[in-house]
């Protein structure tokens, strides 16, 4: 049995193959709804109901997706180059942390200039979180895979420390959170009256500006070239060491900026249950778009679709919401088989 | 299984093997007999289907149809053990053995049953020392791979199939590694087992070398089966015609008209870097207007030379001068910058990227440079403009400028590689095995560049393993051996029986005295 590559692929398979993992995935997570005791028809029309079913439902959706796109985004520039960024979640509170620290009411300053100091800010501390293991990389020959893992636990734990000492709010009756952000540190809502803020316009203009950078500049050029073909990339003079140190400030800093989003835009303060591990879904949601910046935005869009529908399901139909993670897990697995299919044909010989 | 009950019939029989890839007909019916105590030349170029065949007959794939018989008993299709135990042996050009084991070891590996008590190393010591003795192929049991040099990995490699009984031993391009002096000592031990009964198929696309060893010659192209002729029937031309399927052109040469050095190294070191050995004080002139050929077995220094022409490595002592001058830094940057157009040794995997489009790839080396970038932003009307224009100059056959480089054949590869650099009329050329693997069209193509750009006054560094090529194009040759350089000959003085003694590290002692 071997892999036999297809030249020009036809749109059948560029649809049907994907299609087809699509529909297993329902059938999948259909099954496991039965196995619960619930009606799976009723089940699936909960989760779609929920994710997509009313205004409120669907704004939830985009808003769950906000930071998805960001952990999204800069999971597949630094993928792209093959720097394996699996840190996007300490970036991602190293971010939030910026724009607590400065949100609070450090900085007196109106709107207009706090909220981009804090996105800055937030950006520089990601992209100098993900600097550290990128020179372990360049330097040592480190692995950053290790490295950039274990520094989500070294993060949170610091957070955990800051939030126990110096940061907890002294009016937070003893929990283990922040002060709450000065109202001018807040991401406004879009529109008044709907929950959706603009840390999700902020996410589609990073997604548009990522695909420029990628596919217009000599720094997008150098990250694909530096990431499909390291040898060629050197002897063509393309100075690698420095390019993946660029891609790992550029993917530090999305990373960072989701967590400026979910505090300026939705949470106000910061904990640590700020991230529901938003930086590992990340990789996923990278994943299934193939890396491409465009089709994070869909691809968020989806994953935060089956978390909120399959929240909503379980508070009526009272199966457990785990069964979003596998459906999601599923996805992925047959995503990813799905689409090596509509670029490889299998030969039985 | 004795050889003299089966003398009678063939030893191996090759019936109508037929194999498809998809539209591509890899073989198509052929049929191959070959009789105890024969030597056959399988000869084709590159793609014809040669390693598709062997592949069958090891069983790796299937056959679509056609039969496979050994020793009058049909092997079952796709079972790599049924060729090793019915006795056939394969030593493949790239060697399949353990660094860090020793020669015996080596050679036991595999052999002994896995949940065995111990290891009979004194009866295994025994065969392999006997084996060695009688096919004069003297290699230390004990010694580590690691410390071999090629040519003994390589009699390793054979001994390895001796010692598991093969009676039919197939050598795929053996040669390629070898010196002139040590592949007659390869002819030598081949004629010793043959003398013994064993059957050979040499796969080979080196003719003179086909005429020495085989007794007959099957000939491939484009997977269909173009002749079977006996040596003492044919020659190498005419074969050369049979392989190619048409005559052949030599490239025109003309007379050389040196001009001064553009790239002058003196007494130059770089240090060894892993297994690639580095430079040991080497003296380099490439004049304007000449082809140095620079010969030499694989992994002498080749690599070394080649990456400090190319900016990738730095000498750590000696001297090195551009256009009389020497370069204050040094990288590919800058070896860009002075003008030195590099082709690549390996087009796959350094000289080009398989997922970039050809427009991406014609660029690789001045994508930040106008008229392709201004201030980081890439004008990529600008980029496919030139890789239009390259793919018209060069021929180089695609379904256009946006294809993905990797669904061109290696020849055309090459040639948008060579288009690359030539366009701009570059003044140094480092051309590292610019014709390795090609078929002959694409080798006449490429060699009649390098040609012109030597007639309008570029000096043209040639590496190649190929001594029949050195001698056809170079105006000087060098030989490289364990880093170090031998003095230039001049075009005609040197044969390649010459060349090979030096290739062997022979006379460099001397060649330091005199110079």
């Amino acid at each position: 049995m071997r892999l036999e590559v297809i030249a020009r692929p036809s749109l059948g398979r560029l649809i049907g193959f994907p299609a087809i993992a699509l529909a297993l995935t329902v059938v999948f997570g259909s099954s496991l709804a039965l196995l619960a005791g619930a009606n799976p028809f009723q089940t699936l029309g909960l989760i779609l109901r929920g994710a997509a079913g009313s205004q409120f439902a669907l704004l939830e959706t985009l808003n769950r997706a906000t930071p998805l796109i960001f952990t999204g985004l800069a999971v597949a520039v630094a993928f792209r180059a093959k720097l394996w960024n699996i840190g996007a979640e300490a970036q991602l509170y190293a971010g939030a942390l910026m724009a607590v620290l400065l949100g609070t009411g450090a900085l007196g300053w109106p709107s207009a200039l706090l909220l981009p100091a804090m996105a800055g800010a937030a950006m520089l501390a990601g992209a100098l979180v993900l600097l550290g293991p990128a020179l372990l990389k360049t330097r040592l020959g480190v692995d950053e895979v290790v490295t950039t893992l274990l520094f989500n636990f070294i993060m949170l734990l610091f957070i955990s420390m800051l939030l126990e000492g110096p940061l907890k709010d002294p009016m937070g009756m003893g929990w283990p959170q922040s002060s709450r952000l000065i109202p001018d540190a807040r991401l406004p809502r879009i529109v008044d009256g709907l929950r959706l803020h603009w840390g999700f316009a902020l996410a589609l203009i990073a997604a548009i500006l990522v695909w420029v950078i990628q596919s217009r500049t000599t720094l997008g050029y150098e990250m694909r070239a530096v990431g499909q073909n390291r040898q060629a990339a050197e002897f063509a003079g393309i100075p690698v060491g420095r390019v993946i140190l660029k891609t790992a400030l550029l993917s530090g800093g999305l990373a960072a900026l989701a967590g400026f989003s979910e505090v300026a835009g939705l949470r106000g303060n910061l904990s640590l249950d700020l991230s529901p591990g938003f930086g590992y879904t990340g990789i996923i949601v990278a994943m299934l778009a193939l890396l491409n910046p465009i089709g994070v935005v869909i691809s968020a869009i989806f994953v935060a679709g089956v978390f909120v529908g399959a929240d909503s399901m379980s508070r009526a139909a009272g199966v457990p919401t785990y069964i979003a993670n596998i459906m999601l897990a599923t996805a992925l697995l047959t995503m990813v088989l799905a689409i090596a299919l509509t670029r490889y044909r299998l030969r039985w010989d | 299984m004795a050889p003299d009950s089966m003398a009678q019939g063939p030893v191996l029989r090759l019936d109508g093997i037929t194999k498809r890839f998809g539209a591509l007909v890899a073989n198509d019916a052929i049929s191959v007999t070959l009789a105890p105590g024969e030597v056959i030349a399988l000869l084709g170029e590159n793609g014809a289907g040669k390693t598709t065949l062997m592949n069958i007959l090891f069983g790796h794939y299937t056959a679509d149809a056609g039969t496979v018989e050994v020793f009058g008993q049909t092997l079952p299709q796709g079972n790599p053990r049924a060729a090793l135990a019915a006795g056939v042996g394969m030593v493949h050009q790239h060697f399949t053995l353990a660094d860090n084991l020793s020669v015996l070891e080596n050679v036991v590996l595999g052999t002994q049953p896995l949940w065995g008590a111990r290891l009979d190393m004194a009866g295994a010591r025994a065969k392999l020392v006997g084996l060695a003795q009688d096919f004069g192929l003297a290699v230390d049991p004990d010694a580590r791979l690691g410390s071999l040099s090629v040519g003994e990995r390589q009699r390793v490699e054979i001994l390895k199939a001796l010692y598991r009984d093969a009676r039919i031993l197939i050598l795929d391009e053996p040669t390629a590694v070898l010196t002139p002096q040590q592949a007659d000592a390869l002819f030598a031990a081949l004629r010793k087992m043959v003398a013994q009964g064993l059957s050979i198929i040499f796969i080979s696309h080196k003719l003179h070398e086909v005429m020495a060893i085989a007794s007959r010659v099957v000939v491939l192209r484009h997977g269909k089966q173009v002749g079977e002729v006996a040596v003492s029937d044919t020659d190498p031309r005419a074969l050369a015609e049979m392989m190619v399927g048409s005559a052949i052109t030599q490239p025109e040469l003309r007379a050389a008209t040196p001009g001064p050095a553009l790239l002058e190294l003196r007494k130059v070191v770089t240090p060894d870097r892993g297994t690639t050995r580095g430079l040991r004080g080497v003296d380099l002139a490439l004049r304007a207007g000449t082809i140095t050929g620079l010969a030499g077995v694989s992994g002498n220094g080749q690599a070394a030379l080649a990456d400090l022409i190319a900016g990738l490595e730095r000498p750590s002592a000696g001297e090195m001068l551009l256009h009389g001058a020497a370069p204050a830094q040094w990288s590919v940057a800058e070896a860009l910058g002075a003008g030195i157009a590099r082709i690549p040794e390996d087009r796959h995997k350094t000289g080009t990227i398989a997922d970039f489009s050809l427009t991406e790839n014609a660029i690789l080396e001045r994508y930040n440079q106008a008229p392709f970038a201004r201030r980081g932003w890439l004008d990529w009307r600008a980029a496919r403009d030139f890789a239009q224009s390259v793919i018209r100059a060069y021929d180089v056959r695609c379904p256009g400028p946006d294809t993905r480089i990797r669904l061109l054949s290696g020849g055309n590869m090459q040639k948008l590689i060579l288009g690359r650099v030539m366009e701009l009329r570059p003044q140094i050329i480092l051309a590292n095995q610019p014709v390795r693997g090609l078929d002959i069209g694409a080798i006449t193509f490429v060699q009649t560049q390098l040609l012109a750009a030597r007639d309008r006054g570029a000096a043209v560094l040639l590496i190649s393993e190929d001594l029949d090529e050195i001698l056809a194009l170079s105006d000087q040759i060098h030989v490289i051996s364990e880093g170090r350089l031998s003095p230039p000959f001049a075009r005609g003085t040197m044969s390649a029986t010459d060349l090979g003694r030096w290739m062997a590290g022979e006379g460099f002692e001397r060649g330091r005295d005199a110079a």
